[in-house]
């Protein structure tokens, strides 16, 4: 294949899995690391690179949009992201020292996870009076828009959601994703806070945990130009696109059809680890 | 307990768009880089398969740097990528005058704690 095929079928692919990620809710970059490793045979050193680099794209791209709807919140974010940062350096330190294989099969658990994560019913969560200190002495409550005006929220177990947090940016390091399945876990199962706020505000952090291992994946030589490139453009093209047009989509389906794409990669990337070929 | 989301709403409304114009500027810095770069390797066979790491000069930020000045498409397009990854940065560092602004030293502080991991990463790992 010529260096042309190549990137025009890698910038196709990835902006459709930008915006299939976009219209599911389900993020472009979990799926892009099996693309190019499964599909394309890239080494998935560089896929993981190219992933990562998309994954900053997506988040500071639809963050203009999320800010505007008045959900996500500054505080939680920042002070969440002093764990996912530090998670995620030492996430990509891990990623220089284990072998491809085994970052394959580790990729594979996490695919499916988030599938099953996707799978799970998203209840809003009941209002809980009880404070947590923490969460005051942090000033972490806050509230949010709902049809009649702004809804009240309080923040707990801030200690459990933090120790998540970080173990989300280990991931994100690893793996080069943005991890935000486990950061949305985190923030609406374990820290109660709603959901709708809990999505947005992990969006907002996902580019600065990636930020975190850009810097270690360049400096060992993960980022390739002729791969992060078609992605980046790809990837962020698609969920532009898919974030347009999710207003009107109907995406129950659509979220169904992906995670069965999604944990068929899965059993792959395991596999494909088990045996060497990764 | 809202007495600062209006305040914060501005401050996080700049930043937004702070991070859009970021995004875009990155992505188009890469569209010129691979117009550089096809115009060069457009008919070569693609092959990467095997991973080999980059060369230096796409590693470290003067090196990246030294090649867009001369147009090597791969340095423009690590240069973009290095925009890209910039602005997450830009953000944090807004959100500490956003911070210091309201008088919010807490945050000022916690937010430094996070530009500190970021910066500690950037020239920890030899990027800058």
């Amino acid at each position: 294949m010529t260096i042309l095929a190549f990137t025009v079928l890698i910038a196709l692919g990835s902006f459709v899995a930008g915006f299939l990620g976009a219209l599911t809710g389900l993020g472009g970059g979990v799926v892009i690391v099996p693309l190019l490793a499964l599909v394309f045979g890239v080494d998935i050193r560089y896929a993981i690179g190219a992933s990562l680099v998309s994954v900053i794209a997506t988040s500071s791209g639809a963050a203009a949009a999320y800010v505007r709807e008045g959900y996500s919140n500054i505080r939680i974010g920042m002070f969440l992201e002093i764990a996912t940062t530090i998670g995620a350096i030492v996430g990509a330190m891990i990623a220089t020292h284990i072998t491809t294989n085994l970052i394959g099969i580790i990729f594979g658990l996490v695919l499916l996870y988030s599938a099953f994560l996707s799978a799970r019913p998203q209840p809003d969560v009941p209002i809980d009076a009880t404070p947590d200190r923490l969460a005051g002495a942090l000033r972490l409550n806050g509230s949010y828009p709902v049809g009649t005006g702004m809804r009240a929220y309080t923040v707990h177990r801030v200690p459990l959601g933090f120790s998540l947090m970080f173990g989300a940016g280990t991931l994100s390091g690893l793996l080069g994703i943005g991890s935000g399945a486990i950061k949305v876990i985190a923030m609406d199962q374990a820290m109660k806070i709603p959901f709708k706020v809990s999505t947005t505000t992990s969006n907002f952090m996902i580019g600065v945990t990636a930020a975190a291992s850009a810097g270690i994946y360049l400096t060992r030589g993960y980022i390739d130009p002729g791969i992060a490139m078609p992605v980046m453009l790809g990837v962020l093209a698609g969920s532009l696109l898919g974030a347009r047009v999710l207003v009107k989509a109907r995406t129950k389906w659509l979220r169904l059809v992906f995670s069965a794409v999604i944990v068929v990669l899965a059993f792959e990337m395991i596999y494909n680890g088990f045996s060497g070929k990764l | 307990m809202t007495h600062h989301s209006l305040d914060d709403r501005g401050i996080e409304i700049m930043i937004g768009n702070l991070l859009r114009a970021g995004v875009l500027i990155a992505a188009a810095v890469v569209v010129v880089g691979a117009v550089i770069y096809l115009s060069h390797y457009a008919l070569q066979p693609a092959n990467f398969s095997i991973f080999r790491g980059e060369a230096a000069a796409l590693r470290t930020l003067p090196a990246i740097v030294r090649g867009a000045m001369r147009l090597h498409g791969k340095s423009v397009i690590q240069f973009g990528l290095l925009l890209l990854i910039a602005t997450p940065i830009a953000r944090v560092v807004f959100s500490v005058i956003g911070f210091a602004d309201e008088r919010d030293y807490l945050y000022v502080a916690l937010t430094l704690i996070v530009l500190a991991v970021l910066l500690y990463s950037l020239i920890g790992s030899g990027v800058a």
